[in-house]
């Protein structure tokens, strides 16, 4: 199911709505052994598909008309449960709609279930989650890859054409990669963080999954918008990014790193990012070599404020207004029980180093100095975009791996996110997509632009797509 | 020395005070609900109140504004740019778990007031939220939460250790009351909480180079227990040092029913804050376009007014300065003078009415007193209905019911009486009585004048009219 096809067929009202949400609610179904939801709605999507298709043509040019689509589960979803895959928030329905998915359901989308993620998109694997971990439809024993790994599993294994997801540290485009798709984080201010249950507010940024790139640009025109709600909003011109898909991408200066090789990125992943070169230059790009030496050091960076971050923003889960709660006889205790019991090893751990690293007499040496690594990282960005107009890089080090890797070794999981961090600590958007197979299994890269260049991002991508057929190959 | 008179047993107490300040906007520092007192508990709560997931704070720019009034008026520098910061400590009546508040780059910094000749230096104010309110005391075995509080917006105004006694601290705290109410950034309300303070207190000897452990006492909430408090905490310490002991660094509550402070946590068991800047907010920049707009609108400081009384109304200096030493009395005073002798109502205001006040321990806008109806009085005593004594008892009556001044002089029957020929007969009759002292009178004694005044004030419970019947008497005796 491509997005494009479909949405063609329903405006041509060769399918309607109804048939496209009871199709993918019975993939979600039939394939519940990949455990990529955490709720579905089946009767709410159901009637609103009816109701879509009875006033069809208030919804056939809407961007997303008719489409059903799968959410994370970290979007506030009014009267819907939300959960944040976690046993903290595992009865909690929220009185107020997330700006993403409220953008969604204007745009005339279908929101047939929530998908499973990371607890609080905290890992690399999906194995974090409260209700299990997610399966990669390329094997029964493979991570989808994390946080978002629900979504991307939803869209690789055809349950639906889209879902959004969010990526605080490469939480779609790691997964992405791992599950053959295309997936995009924006700059970070594009989209609404308003009912996006927060992890890492400075790198928080939603985005959206599809097979392609066209997909991609057709769910960000929806999910993008000004929010008043959100002091980090950007106020911009509105970017049609569909349209902008039909315009020429112009010959473009290329960056890409010197010593690549010497990352710890897998040959197959290597040789799949060296094809694409050669595609890219048949299309008549340059490519201009960069000195990224620094590079390693956004993970170290990342690794504390990311959790400094999060210990201060999972405090509000303390079981006294909403969430779980456990029987206690006095207040310490309350606190103390509800986040033993609410929150998982991950998150736990996270929380604990986050209050380490800001605690008095450490909050120099590691936060002060990861902030300084970050703006190191911001400004190493704005000199590379003075002499390129993106940079390209393999999206992960490794194919999608076996489950229970994690606990053996948690700084390989760490190291995991190498590639995708530095977007997000310099606030850039960056788009992954499939670009070779090895094992039988998906291979992605990416391309990481200047700020607000999404457009280009996805149009490079549409065009890398027209010519090749890597997205089209599914499990 | 000038600093002797503070001295306390040989030792200088050193005094810092931290003043919260609830700012009188429409809506609360980073959400839409109201900032409003005395409503219905967790009424006026949403969601970014009560600390929902996936919820964002938008800053209050009305609570900026007010931020720049108090830094213009304090002579301060205004931030080029402030940010917000965390502050990270859990606490039921804290939804969020953390504070939003300002640490490093703070709205306002290095302002100064002076205190009768003296100077205070303002270390900086600063923006932040308040907390929700716990209640331990309304259910046996539960406490219960009030979060029309939380979110609401405060300036934290933060002295430097320039005040030496109790009384200097309490001339501070009643100029910072006066700087807010007149800014009209808050309504000082103390017993409401719209004010109060904690303050730092270390002694030293007067000679020392560095100053004393200090020990915070927090929530102080009237200028009385502020004296009794500080008072309290140095005898307190001179006491410890005196007897060869340390003063412990700690938080202390002020108990104000067994007069003394109480330790609260020790600095073993201090809070780590972990501040940080939230990253929800970006840094906001005030431009100059702002400053100056706020700087058009700064409304009248107690200096200005006082001046412009005595000019507009003949008052002397000192009555002026009474007037205007606090905001609710100056307004107050406007409107009574618009029907009302101005000199006759500031006598009025700072002798009984001001007497009435500190007697009662309340404010003037929580009396049943208005304005208009005690320019009603004035008019009474200006236009000879009723005389000053009458207009004492008329005054305690008002201040006990409210009611109309007109209605309690007509229904105690207390108009004055004007009448000369009813006050010749009473005039007679006296004069009639007292045969003896009439014939002393005539015979030299003048000092008796007064006794026939007298007798004709008891005969007419002092209703009758003082010019009258001396006029009367003085023709017939």
């Amino acid at each position: 199911m491509n997005f494009k096809d479909i949405r063609e067929r329903f405006r041509n009202k060769e399918i309607s709505a109804k048939e496209l949400t009871k199709d993918s609610l019975d993939k979600a179904h039939k394939y519940s052994n990949l455990n990529a939801f955490i709720s579905t709605f089946d009767e709410d999507a159901l009637k609103k598909a009816e109701y879509i298709d009875n006033n069809f043509n208030d919804y056939k040019d809407l961007a997303l008309g008719g489409i059903p689509i799968a959410h994370k589960d970290i979007f506030c979803t009014k009267g819907k449960r939300t959960t944040c895959a976690s046993k903290m928030l595992e009865n909690f329905t929220p009185p107020y709609e997330s700006t993403v998915t409220s953008n969604c359901h204007q745009a005339g989308s279908i929101m047939i279930g929530k998908t499973n993620m990371d607890e609080f998109a905290m890992g690399s694997s999906n194995e974090t989650s409260f209700f299990g971990p997610v399966i990669n439809p390329w094997g029964e024993s493979l991570v989808p890859g994390g946080s978002s790994g629900g979504s991307a599993a939803s869209v690789a294994a055809d349950i639906t054409s889209l879902a959004t997801g969010t990526d605080t540290g490469g939480s779609i485009r790691q997964p992405a990669a791992l599950c053959g798709i295309t997936g995009l984080k924006p700059t970070y201010g594009l989209v609404s963080r308003w009912g996006m249950i927060a992890f890492c507010s400075s790198m928080d940024q939603a985005g959206p999954f599809a097979r392609d790139a066209f997909g991609c640009a057709a769910l960000l025109d929806a999910m993008a918008s000004y929010d008043a709600k959100d002091s980090t909003s950007a106020q911009r011109d509105k970017v049609k990014y569909e349209d902008a898909l039909r315009g020429d991408v112009g010959n473009l200066k290329i960056g890409i790193l010197r010593d690549i090789d010497q990352l710890g990125i897998s040959e197959e992943i290597l040789k799949a990012y060296e094809n694409s070169k050669t595609v890219l230059e048949k299309q008549g790009h340059s490519f201009v070599e960069l000195d990224f030496s620094e590079l390693s050091s956004g993970i170290c960076s990342y690794y504390v404020i990311a959790p400094a971050e999060c210990s201060s923003n999972l405090a509000r889960f303390d079981g006294v207004k909403y969430g779980h709660r456990s029987d206690s006889s006095n207040i310490s205790e309350l606190y103390l029980q509800t986040r033993s019991e609410g929150f998982g090893e991950e998150v736990r751990k996270r929380i604990l180093i986050g209050t380490y690293v800001l605690s008095a007499g450490f909050y120099d040496a590691y936060y002060r100095k990861a902030q300084k690594v970050r703006r190191m990282m911001k400004s190493k960005f704005d000199e590379f975009f003075k002499s390129v107009d993106l940079v390209f890089l393999p999206t992960t080090l490794d194919q999608a791996f076996e489950m229970n890797r994690t606990s053996s070794d948690p700084n390989r999981m760490y190291k995991e996110d190498l590639l995708t961090i530095p977007a997000n600590l310099a606030g850039l958007p960056a788009i992954s997509f499939p670009n070779g197979l090895a094992n039988e299994l998906p291979i992605g890269a990416q391309f990481v632009g200047n700020y607000f260049s999404e457009d280009l991002l996805l149009n490079i991508t549409h065009k890398l797509q027209e010519v090749t057929d890597w997205h089209k190959i599914k499990p | 020395m000038a600093q002797d008179k503070t001295l306390v047993n040989g030792w200088q107490p050193v005094i810092g005070l931290e003043v919260h300040v609830q700012l009188t906007t429409n809506t609360k520092l980073f959400s839409p609900s109201r900032n409003q007192f005395g409503e219905e508990a967790n009424t006026l709560v949403d969601l970014i109140d009560l600390g929902l997931p996936g919820v964002l704070p938008v800053l209050n720019e009305g609570a900026i504004k007010q931020g720049i009034k108090f830094g213009l008026a304090t002579n301060a520098e205004i931030a080029e740019t402030m940010v917000f910061d965390r502050k990270n400590y859990f606490y039921p009546d804290l939804p969020k778990g953390y504070q939003i508040t300002q640490l490093h780059y703070p709205i306002v910094k290095n302002g100064r007031v002076g205190i009768e000749g003296k100077e205070v230096r303002i270390h900086q104010a600063h923006l932040e939220e308040d907390a929700g309110k716990s209640m331990h005391d309304i259910y046996d075995d539960e406490s219960v939460i009030d979060l029309n509080r939380s979110g609401v917006p405060l300036l934290e105004i933060v002295s430097e250790p320039d005040i030496r006694s109790a009384e200097e601290a309490v001339k501070y705290l009643k100029k910072i009351h006066q700087i807010v109410t007149y800014l009209d950034i808050s309504d000082g309300n103390m017993s409401q909480g719209s004010l109060r303070c904690d303050a730092n207190v270390s002694i030293m000897r007067p000679d020392d180079k560095e100053y004393g452990t200090r020990a915070e006492i927090k929530n102080i909430n009237s200028f009385r227990f502020v004296e009794r408090a500080i008072n309290y905490e140095i005898k307190r310490q001179i006491k410890i040092l005196e007897s060869g002991g340390t003063v412990e660094q700690e938080t202390r509550l002020y108990d104000a029913i067994k007069d003394e402070t109480r330790s609260m946590r020790t600095k073993e068991f201090a809070n780590d804050y972990r501040y940080f800047p939230c990253p929800d907010l970006v840094p906001f920049a005030i431009s100059d376009e702002l400053k100056k707009e706020v700087q058009a609108n700064m409304g009248e400081l107690p200096e200005q007014k006082q001046v412009r009384l005595v000019e507009t109304y003949g008052l002397s200096e000192y009555d002026a300065g009474v007037i205007c030493a606090d905001k609710l009395t100056a307004d107050f005073y406007e409107v009574v003078v618009k029907d009302a002798s101005p000199k006759l109502a500031a006598k009025w205001i700072i002798g009984d009415l001001n007497a009435l006040i500190n007697k009662n321990d309340v404010n003037l806008s929580d009396s049943k007193i208005t304005a208009e109806n005690f320019s009603k009085l004035i008019q009474k005593i200006s236009d000879n209905t009723i005389s000053g004594k009458i207009a004492k008892e008329v005054l305690e009556e008002i201040w006990e019911s409210g009611e109309d001044v007109a209605k309690v002089i007509e229904g105690k029957g207390l108009q004055q009486i004007s009448d000369e020929g009813e006050l010749e007969i009473i005039v007679d009759q006296i004069i009639k009585d007292n045969p003896s002292q009439v014939a002393a009178y005539k015979s030299g004694k003048d000092k008796l004048f007064g006794f026939f005044v007298g007798q004709a004030m008891k005969a007419t419970q002092g209703k009758a009219n003082p010019g009258l019947i001396n006029q009367i008497l003085k023709s017939k005796l």
